[in-house]
């Protein structure tokens, strides 16, 4: 095919304009500023300065330290929750097939304000519904906001409801890709339905499963709005702050953007080591 | 009955206790969220177990109106969510089109650059886009501050790639020779074939633009500039504030994106099922 630059870049070209002004500079931009002292004027190179504090930064630490004990255990749960959703949704002897996957779907379109909002009120101390539920099946009222670990816990809790049913769609297109033959021929060897799933369905959903953890896994890197509302800005004292809140807050709160800009880097770093690793786990067996 | 089919009966009832109760649960949230913007405050902040609606809705929206212009708010996030949908679409449909059909000089480095910078996570770019943004353009709390940044968004891009490119040359190789300008075809013939690809696309843009939190809250802070869920968000944790009404105003934020969803399901699901955003 001969070369059609000029029509190309005719189409090309105000999306470009866009991407580059607004992905492509801030990409470089933030990596520059993250070595530069920002609260000076002007700006000044001083390579160390904010890398230097990240280092011995017990607050980016703490960070840290809940935003991957939140990846650690929320999105392999919520994973496997949104295969079983998907399996089963999957399955011929389902009736009411269109209410259950408005059960399980329905929160993919809800907001995280709005849904910050219902779970801070339906977990409430004293007059929170799942409280009074759970005092009514004789176990004693969960202080969620005022314990780190039931706060850790809402927290996962709040972003497994938003998310598994968005994976179990992703989950449930790649199940139905699978052609129906693979089965019927396992079927005739009388291999049962648990061995079919496990050897079957699994590794033939392998890809599928690592797109979902990769896009998941950056998702809960950057988790802000749930410890921002629900557990108000990361309490009790820290104890959900993650990466995401340190950002904002030292980023738009103190105005720190060369600090913010290397918290954001470690966040990139992260996301790329993550990618890299699941890339590795995904490569053909030889 | 036979055995076999005794075995399927049971495989169905085991099937159906399993996964009414996790449907349950998964719907308790959205339900109480009903629940509670029909109640008043101190039916809320009350000892009784309360699962069944009330009628103080509307009360409740004055309530929420009283603490801050929601209608106001509602009305910037429908235009913004309109106007960046409507930009998005065309800006990534036009963008995949010359990246489907055409050869051309930087065609390579551009595919590369945006599959090498889509997994970064948006945290990088939000410090410069704000300076940027507030600072050197001095657009902060205005429509353009919320509706071009996000423009960005490259998996759309990705999307319409895909579908432009799963479309037979033929169709466009027949207007051409016919002499058919480059930019008619596809405006007229690319693009209504693609329209079950574009209203995936389009439903879930709309969707990011309506729930979109973090960069409206840093963008436009200013009370007059507000989309509705910064507006909603800024009440959460006030101690003088309606909790009816802000569960009127989280009613108001779900209850249509829930219609839309049943109405356009399979189209959602598309979307989504493509990864065109996340």
């Amino acid at each position: 095919m001969r070369t059609q630059n000029a029509t190309a870049y005719r189409f090309l070209t105000p999306y470009l304009l866009i991407f580059a002004i607004f992905w492509i500079w801030p990409i470089i931009s933030s990596f520059i500023i993250s070595f530069q002292a920002t609260r000076t004027v002007p700006w000044r190179f001083a390579p160390a300065f904010n890398w230097g504090r990240l280092i011995g930064d017990p607050a980016f630490y703490n960070a840290l330290k809940n935003t991957l004990l939140i990846l650690v255990i929320q999105v392999p749960v919520m994973i496997a929750l949104a295969i079983v959703m998907a399996v089963l949704l999957n399955s011929p002897l389902l009736k009411a097939r269109g209410l259950y996957r408005f059960a399980f779907f329905a929160p993919v379109v809800v907001g995280e304000v709005a849904y910050s909002a219902v779970f801070r009120l339906m977990f409430s101390l004293d007059f929170g519904i799942v409280n009074k539920l759970l005092n009514s099946v004789g176990i004693s009222k969960i202080d969620w906001f005022s314990n780190v670990t039931p706060a850790m816990a809402l927290i996962m809790i709040a972003v497994t409801w938003r998310w598994a049913g968005y994976n179990a769609i992703i989950i449930l297109a790649g199940l139905q890709s699978i052609p129906e033959d693979v089965y019927e021929a396992a079927t005739l060897d009388r291999v049962s339905r648990v061995k079919q799933f496990f050897h079957i369905t699994l590794p033939l959903l392998k890809p599928v499963i690592v797109f979902c953890a990769v896009l998941s896994i950056i998702g809960t890197m950057q988790l802000f709005t749930e410890p921002f509302l629900i557990t108000e800005r990361g309490g009790p004292g820290g104890g959900t702050e993650t990466l995401g809140l340190l950002l904002y807050r030292q980023g738009f709160r103190s105005l720190n953007f060369g600090y913010a800009s290397a918290v954001a880097y470690t966040m990139a770093g992260l996301a790329i080591a993550i990618t890299l690793v699941q890339l590795w786990l995904m490569r053909e067996p030889k | 009955m036979t055995s076999r089919s005794q075995a399927r009966l049971g495989r169905v009832i085991a099937l159906h206790l399993f996964l009414t109760p996790l449907a349950l649960v998964w719907l308790f949230p959205l339900w109480m969220m009903v629940v509670f913007s029909t109640m008043p405050d101190n039916g809320i902040f009350s000892p009784g177990i309360e699962l069944l609606p009330h009628d103080n809705f509307l009360d409740n929206v004055a309530n929420l109106q009283r603490d801050t212009n929601f209608i106001g708010a509602i009305g910037i996030s429908v235009s913004v969510a309109v106007t960046y949908t409507v930009l998005s679409v065309l800006l990534t449909s036009m963008a995949g089109w010359a990246l489907a059909r055409y050869e051309f000089h930087g065609k390579g480095a551009v595919v590369a650059i945006i599959f090498g910078t889509i997994t970064l996570p948006y945290a990088v770019v939000l410090i410069p886009q704000f300076i940027m943004v507030a600072r050197d353009f001095a657009l902060a709390n205005t429509w353009i501050a919320l509706i071009v940044p996000p423009l960005f968004n490259s998996l759309g891009v990705l999307f319409m790639r895909q579908a432009f490119s799963m479309m037979p040359a033929e169709l466009f190789d027949a207007a051409r020779v016919e002499g058919v300008k480059e930019w008619r075809i596809f405006l007229f013939v690319a693009m209504p074939l693609a329209r079950p690809m574009l209203a995936a696309l389009a439903i879930i843009l709309f969707l990011a633009s309506w729930n979109n939190y973090l960069w409206p809250l840093l963008i436009n802070s200013q009370p007059g500039a507000m989309t509705a869920p910064v507006a909603l968000g800024t009440l959460i944790g006030l101690t003088k504030v309606s909790w009816g009404g802000i569960m009127a105003g989280a009613v108001m934020l779900t209850v249509p994106m829930l219609i839309v969803f049943v109405l356009l399901q399979r189209h959602f699901i598309a979307g989504i099922a493509a990864g065109a955003v996340k």
